[in-house]
């Protein structure tokens, strides 16, 4: 008797829940005929795939934006390099018996002075270049006991080559010991460096995208594998591979766009971040230094612009590379 | 408009399903396609779709060749030609009224230009309650309904039904028929594949296809 009412509850439950069932599929029904807006999508969103895809283009777009981004600061960092260091020149006098180096370079700095093109020459006195070797040397060291050359520190502010050879040339007649650095070779180098840099990123953007590529045409023949039963009908109801193709590609651009965006966002927050602690980490020695050698972690707007313009091709790509694919497998079905 | 000359099929290296036939099908006719089970029916209606190619012999279908027939023509005589499949073949995750409207949505139509005629027709076919059900939740006789509906939403020129009231009772399969025979009066040519010996008896003036062993023959 107990267990015949039990059982029978558990009928009545389990028909409730059919009904509710029912009930939601009904209201989500009657939402779509009603909303005109929204298309009916033929292809369904599978969900477990379509996550696993969007999770893949969310991470190779972040790989390539944040590659993309790395090039541009590194560009950027060597533009500025290349920028200070040419407005820049340094005289060393080194230091040989018989001769004050120091006294030498008091008058290179004088000579120097009514040239064109010459915005500042200064001697470094020797506090300053105690700290400048300090790192290396520690504190508390005297320099006179060192062979440590003098300094001339001359800023340029367009100075023609012809001045600069002017220059070298009072200078050489000054101190024979005293040899001009004009950072040419340095930054020459630096660039170099930078151009590598940015083609190294450059194939590895061109690496990130292939395996996207190659993850978007699998994920493309599964889903199709998955919906053959739906293109068969398709073709029956006289649907053509255009619009079969089209179907499955606006699938895949939505989910692309959604993998895009996730990916371009979380690339845009590494770098707001990484902008926001250099920017406080250079209230101190060390990070003046970071900054120096690195540049601001300051993308600047043509920077995100990039990213999302990355960003907004891995999208398109997804799209296109599955319309593709739909294409060749139909015309493979035939 | 539906021609075969000496047609044959096999599946795969299978013996012969289907021998040396010979028959055609003319505008604005009603016939029954009828036989045992396992017969041939259904692979008979697969050739006049074009998902399947013959063996041998040859298909003309609205006057084309089928095997020199290019893509694009392929698709545009479908849209000429309803079916009715035997296991429905409805879209699980589009709504009743989705479903009907496909054939007319993958043709690019406007939906406003098409959902009162599709809703009509729902209704005549007494799915009125079930527009907005999705197909797993309809019972036999209410997807074959809805796949119906799906085949007579483009008022095709020619209709194949495989076994269209095989799950619905009588008195459904009798309003059903004469939903085909009304189509048949404004121009359509049917071909209704069924068992149903008293479906056939109420339009006794059908011509009828008997397939057995592999053969047809034709009854005027
Ligand atoms: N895809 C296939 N591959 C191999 N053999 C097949 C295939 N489809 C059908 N057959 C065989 O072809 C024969 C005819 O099948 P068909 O489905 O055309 O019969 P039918 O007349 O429609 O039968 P029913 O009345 O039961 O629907 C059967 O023997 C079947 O086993
Ligand atoms: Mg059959």
């Amino acid at each position: 008797m107990i267990r015949r009412a039990g059982s029978s509850w558990a009928k009545g439950g389990s028909t409730f829940m059919i009904r509710i069932a029912g009930l939601i599929d009904w209201i989500k029904g009657l939402s779509r005929i009603f909303s005109v807006g929204e298309r009916l999508t033929l292809i369904p969103a599978d969900s477990t795939a379509g996550r696993a895809l969007v999770t893949v283009i969310a991470i190779m777009t972040f790989l390539a934006t944040l590659t993309g981004g790395s090039a541009i600061l590194v560009r950027e960092a060597s533009r500025d390099w290349s920028a200070t260091a040419a407005r820049e020149m340094t005289i060393q006098i080194k230091p040989v018996s018989g001769r004050n180096a120091e006294g030498d370079g008091k008058k290179i700095v004088q000579a120097l002075q009514d040239l064109p093109g010459i915005e500042d020459a200064r001697l470094f006195t020797r506090e300053e270049s105690a700290r400048l070797l300090e790192p290396w040397l520690g504190s508390g060291v005297d320099l006179g006991e060192l062979p440590v050359p003098t300094l001339v520190v001359v800023k340029l502010g367009g100075a023609s080559p012809a001045t600069l050879a002017t220059l070298k040339d009072r200078v050489r007649r000054i101190s024979p010991a005293a040899v001009v650095d004009d950072h040419r070779g340095w930054v020459q180098r630096l660039e170099r460096m930078a151009g590598a840099l940015v083609i190294v990123a450059l194939m590895v953007l061109g690496l990130v995208l292939t395996a996207m590529g190659l993850a978007i045409a699998f994920a493309t023949r599964g889903a199709m594998a998955g919906s053959r039963e739906i293109v068969l009908v398709l073709h029956f109801v006289g649907a053509s591979d255009h619009f079969i193709a089209r179907e499955f590609q606006r699938h895949f651009l939505r989910l692309g766009l959604r993998g895009a965006a996730f990916g371009g966002l979380a690339a845009i927050i590494i770098f707001l971040l990484s902008g926001w602690l250099t920017s406080r980490w250079s209230a101190d020695p060390a990070g003046e230094q970071i900054e120096a050698l690195f540049g601001q972690f300051n993308l600047g707007g043509g920077g995100y612009l990039t990213i999302g313009f990355i960003s907004a091709m891995m999208a398109l790509l997804t799209g296109l590379i599955s319309r593709k694919v739909v294409y060749r497998q139909l015309r493979r079905v035939g | 408009m539906v021609r075969f000359e000496n047609v044959g099929l096999r599946y795969g290296s299978g013996e012969e399903v289907l021998t040396d036939l010979s028959f055609a099908i003319t505008r604005n006719s009603f016939q029954f396609l009828t036989g045992p089970s396992g017969a041939g029916k259904t692979t008979l209606m697969r050739l006049i779709l074009m998902s399947l190619k013959p063996t041998r012999g040859l298909i003309t279908l609205f006057d084309r060749d089928t095997s020199t027939i290019a893509k694009d023509e392929i698709t545009a005589i479908r849209r000429r030609i309803g079916v009715v499949f035997q296991d429905f073949r409805l879209l699980d995750h589009l709504t009743t009224y989705e479903n009907v409207a496909l054939p007319l949505f993958v043709q690019g139509r406007e939906e406003r230009s098409y959902r009162a005629e599709v809703t009509e027709l729902l209704k005549w076919v007494g799915l009125g309650e079930k527009i907005s059900a999705f197909p797993p939740i309809l019972s036999g006789g209410e997807k074959q309904r809805a796949a119906i509906a799906r085949a007579l939403i483009v008022r095709p020129e020619l209709l194949l039904a495989d076994e269209p009231t095989g799950n619905v009772d009588p008195s459904l399969a009798k309003r059903l028929l004469r939903l085909f025979v009304e189509l048949h009066k404004s121009g359509t040519s049917i071909v209704i594949a069924t068992h149903d010996l008293g479906l056939m008896d109420q339009f006794d003036s059908a011509r009828r296809l008997v397939l057995g062993e592999g053969r047809l023959h034709v009854y005027d």
